[in-house]
């Protein structure tokens, strides 16, 4: 996966090694998309702004389209930029339009997961992301558990427990936690069972569910996310307890602990929304509603 | 079950953030529009368990906790990380320290 990725940087040397922003410029922006031979780099967080106005449409076969003014958003791989429904279409409408004179790219984590999931950038396959995502159970954050102090062993106990029992109910499995650095052994009808589950995404929903397991590190939290067990807050809240404990003890700082917090909440918010947005539920529900 | 505040509330508190990102005209956007479409096709009489309702209900609380969590960490990303590196007095100057200063100015030694 990773050699696919350098390769793909390699191939365009000329054009990705300059700022998005200049590279930009010397082109005609109507016709040639967007971005066309950009890709994944890191080197454009932010860029100035070139558009007024931002709108929707929808397209053939139904998709939802954004206009950039008179232009069509495209993805940093050069994909015309398409979601599944009006719900996405307008979130993602709306953080382009939340920009004021400088894009930052790194507030806008709705457009960030579609350009994800339209462009694929690690080229994965259904199977290959569900592997990589239960990877993370074998060393879920509420598994481990600490022998002392006292009271983080009281707090784990407290607030993981609940959620625990709840998704091992929930699914019918076994999980189990432990203290010791291997962590539980975790049976392989559960890791079976997570996967028949998880076959069950489509695409973008599992994009979006890699995305909050990522990063919460933990994926009972994050199905207790978007199972609607847990609210955003209270999954980040269990998934930095042992932060919050130490915060307790020794005190607050902003520029650290609030700075993580507030963008661990966004991300995780962003993923579970996502993640409903562009599962099959949503579609159903929405026909049900208009009778 | 997920704590919840009431669906007013969480209305209340997207319409405020929309606000907030768009300005004073905020009310011609069209999140503002569909937003508003929104809660109001959820809305129920009866007191019946809905679960499109619940539904709705949890995404419109996780867009919420979206808005205002990437507005909050705009803020602190501005104050503390958005200047790029400190000079060294203003460095010395968290601390409560200051930069030694030369008498005869700089180079006065020679």
């Amino acid at each position: 996966m990773m050699w696919g990725r350098l390769v793909r940087v390699r191939g365009g040397v000329a054009p990705t090694l300059l700022p998005l922003a200049v590279r930009h410029e010397g082109r005609s922006l109507g016709r040639t998309p967007f971005f066309q031979n950009a890709s994944y780099s890191t080197a454009a967080a932010e860029r100035k702004k070139f558009y007024k106005d931002v709108s929707i449409s929808q397209g053939d076969g139904g998709l939802f389209e954004i206009s950039l003014d008179r232009r069509k958003l495209r993805t940093p791989g050069g994909k015309l930029f398409t979601v599944p429904n009006e719900a996405l279409a307008i979130a993602v409408a709306t953080e382009w339009d939340a920009q004021k004179d400088t894009l930052k790219f790194y507030t806008m984590h709705m457009t960030t997961l579609c350009n994800t999931a339209l462009d694929n950038p690690t080229q994965r396959n259904q199977v290959q992301m569900i592997s990589a995502a239960l990877k993370f159970l074998e060393t879920d954050t509420v598994c481990y558990r600490v022998e002392e102090p006292p009271g983080l062993v009281e707090l784990q106990k407290n607030e993981w427990d609940p959620v625990m029992a709840w998704i091992e109910k929930r699914y019918n499995v076994v999980i189990g936690s432990s203290s010791d650095i291997m962590g539980p052994s975790i049976p392989e009808e559960t890791k079976e069972t997570f996967r028949q589950h998880l076959l069950s995404y489509n695409f973008w929903s599992l994009t979006g569910l890699e995305y909050v397991i990522t990063q919460l590190k933990s994926v009972v939290l994050s199905l207790g996310l978007v199972d609607r067990h847990l609210s955003v807050e209270q999954a980040v809240l269990l998934s930095r307890l042992e932060e919050e404990y130490q915060i307790q003890r020794w005190g607050n700082v902003e520029w650290a602990h609030d700075y993580d917090m507030y963008e661990l909440r966004a991300r995780s918010a962003a993923g579970a929304l996502f993640v409903q947005l562009s599962s099959e539920s949503c579609t159903v529900k929405r026909k049900l509603l208009q009778d | 079950m997920a704590a919840l505040t009431s669906p007013l509330r969480v209305c209340r508190g997207i319409l405020k953030e929309i606000r907030h990102l768009k300005g004073p005209d905020y009310k011609h956007s069209m999140v503002y529009a569909y937003v508003l479409d929104q809660f109001r096709k959820n809305e129920v009489t009866g007191a019946r368990h809905c679960r499109a309702q619940v539904e709705a209900l949890h995404a419109s609380h996780t867009y919420l906790c979206l808005l205002a969590s990437t507005r909050q960490h705009m803020t602190l990303h501005k104050l503390y990380h958005g200047k790029g590196e400190r000079g060294p007095e203003e460095v010395a100057g968290i601390v409560g320290l200051r930069l030694p200063t030369q008498p005869g100015g700089k180079g006065w030694e020679k």
